[in-house]
């Protein structure tokens, strides 16, 4: 097989990487082109998610400390959680669309094109509006961060930086895994949102405040505490309740890494189940 | 136009309403899918506000443990048959043109919707309604009102704010006759529902300034006044008053959204078809 592909490769008129950025970059000038439109949606989008906020925000007002934290230590969770969850979002948030598209027989062109499907699912259906969630989470991570006394060290700093990327990338997982999951139950796709955006609503709140077993869950099998509340205890160097210790603030990374492992393996088998709607 | 019988037009509503019941009952696993990810989020929301009235000394602004696992599941289970993420039917319809074939029909526009609202509300209520009621009274058990009037007042508040919220949800539809992208404007409407119903905390919670917000505001009425009578949290007499605030939205509302729809037709009319 990889001795045939390679001349197909070599064939091809333009590099991946040209590719990729034709592909993204036409669709980021379509979404912009309709102004007024895309102005409302990425304000939109930045009212749901400080509304969101106001949710924590009015809590704390009441009791001071919620799981541990204070206002401005949730607001470094919340920020953080919303600006990796943003950015995948932004990459992978339409692919539960795919059921549609299963549905329809649609595939078929995609699979056909001499383009990974999963890089023209994410290119087609980018949604830059979504830049509303990813701005509000970044000024309210940085603010929070140097409000809440944030005294950065060379390690720690590189963790504040790739805290974000390490979360967007275990989203983008979520999200795969999730549209892979639409191979085998068409009509189900809703279940697949309890652990994209389930997983985003425990990623901007305390860890700690989930009894154990939830707890558990949400950090061994969907690992939703590591991409803020985790990093965020490394980060003031807090001390971690039962099962996320302050140190487990540095494995969002590799849960990333092993959640793409999952995630590929899941979009292959179902590309592979996929046998279309005739046509 | 035909004159229809008192009878005949509610036999055709009847009718219109069992349809809708039939065409979402047969999307089972959608169902089941529903049912599952409002259980994952009510534990998390539960989970939340346990922490916070535990942290509070077990009660926070009038809510018990048990009371707010009943504000929440109750919460769950009525998201779905109050559709309160918006629906986009009939901004599509106009959107289409199809609208001009609902008003060529002889019965009323509104009526036919809400009749179809009904009809989905009522499956939607036993489908994904019941099951997370279940699944909280196992998981983080439930308080249950003390006095008997506090159910049918409770169902009679359920189906006031059922129409509240299709009656918001079509004003937002209908500003289709004149605004090309109504996306915008249902993101808007979304997220000043999760705020300002009750959804993701109890109003009583909110500061002065922001209960005095909300409850200039229909939102309460789609959520918190059905939450707050069907649990007992506030008992019967006392919610008399909210439900004589609900009418009052429904009453507005409707003459809004009356207006709203002979102002777009007309604008139709102006464009041609």
């Amino acid at each position: 097989m990889a001795e045939r592909s390679r001349p197909d490769l070599a064939d091809r008129p333009v590099s991946t990487v040209r590719m990729v950025l034709t592909l993204y970059g036409s669709r980021l000038r379509s979404q912009a082109s309709f102004r007024t439109s895309f102005i409302a949606d990425v304000l939109g989008q930045a009212l749901i998610v400080s509304v969101e906020f106001l949710e924590l925000w009015v809590i704390l007002s009441q009791v001071g400390v919620l799981g541990g934290m204070t206002l401005t230590q949730v607001a470094v969770v919340y920020g953080l959680g919303a600006l990796a969850f943003g950015i995948a979002d932004m990459f992978f948030g339409e692919i539960d669309g795919l059921s549609a598209q299963i549905r329809s027989g649609k595939l078929e062109v995609l699979l056909i094109r001499p383009v990974p499907m999963l890089l023209q699912i994410s290119s087609l259906d980018l949604s830059l509006r979504r830049i509303g969630r990813i701005a509000v989470g970044l000024v309210m991570y940085v603010a929070a961060l140097t409000i809440a006394g944030f005294e950065p060290s060379a390690a720690t700093l590189l963790l504040a930086v790739t805290a974000p990327l390490a979360g967007a990338l275990l989203f983008g997982a979520l999200f795969t895994i999730a549209g892979a999951m639409q191979f085998w139950l068409i009509e189900g796709r809703e279940f697949a949102n309890a652990f994209t955006y389930g997983g985003n609503y425990v990623a901007t709140t305390p860890g700690a405040v989930f009894a154990l077993p939830m707890r558990a869950f949400f950090t061994f099998v969907v690992p939703a505490t590591l991409v803020a509340y985790a990093p965020t205890l490394a980060l003031l160097d807090l001390p971690g309740p039962a099962l996320i210790p302050a140190w487990s603030g540095w494995l969002g990374l590799p849960a990333a890494v092993l959640a793409w492992i999952v995630a590929g393996a899941l979009w292959r088998a179902g590309v592979r189940r996929y046998t279309g709607a005739g046509g | 136009m035909p004159q229809i019988g008192t009878l005949a037009r509610v036999s055709t509503y009847w009718a219109v309403a069992a349809a809708a019941f039939r065409q979402y009952s047969t999307y089972r696993l959608a169902t089941a899918a529903g049912v599952f990810t409002n259980s994952v989020f009510g534990l998390i929301r539960a989970s939340i506000l346990f922490a916070a009235i535990t942290t509070a000394g077990g009660e926070l602004s009038g809510y018990t443990i048990a009371q707010a696992a009943t504000y929440v599941w109750l919460g769950q289970a009525l998201l779905a048959p109050i559709e309160a993420f918006g629906t986009r039917e009939v901004s599509q319809r106009v959107h289409q043109g199809d609208v001009a074939i609902d008003l060529l029909r002889p019965i009323s526009f509104l009526g036919l919707y809400y009749a179809q609202k009904l009809g989905r509300s009522a499956f939607l209520l036993l489908g994904r309604g019941i099951p997370p009621m279940l699944i909280g009274a196992l998981l983080t058990g439930l308080a249950l009102p003390e006095d008997p009037w506090s159910y049918p007042l409770g169902m009679l508040s359920l189906l006031l704010a059922i129409t509240v919220a299709f009656l918001a949800d079509m004003l937002v539809n209908l500003t289709a006759f004149w605004l090309l992208e109504t996306r915008g404007l249902t993101v808007v409407y979304t997220a000043l529902m999760n705020l300002l119903s009750g959804l993701l905390i109890p109003i009583v919670w909110f500061p002065d300034w922001l209960l005095a917000i909300a409850r200039a505001t229909p939102f309460p009425s789609m959520l918190q006044t059905p939450i707050d009578t069907l649990s007992g949290r506030i008992p019967p007499l006392e919610a008399l008053p909210l439900l004589g605030v609900q009418l009052g939205w429904i009453a507005l509302l409707a003459l809004a959204a009356s207006a709203m729809l002979r102002a777009g037709v007309r604008s139709v009319e102006v464009q041609g078809g």
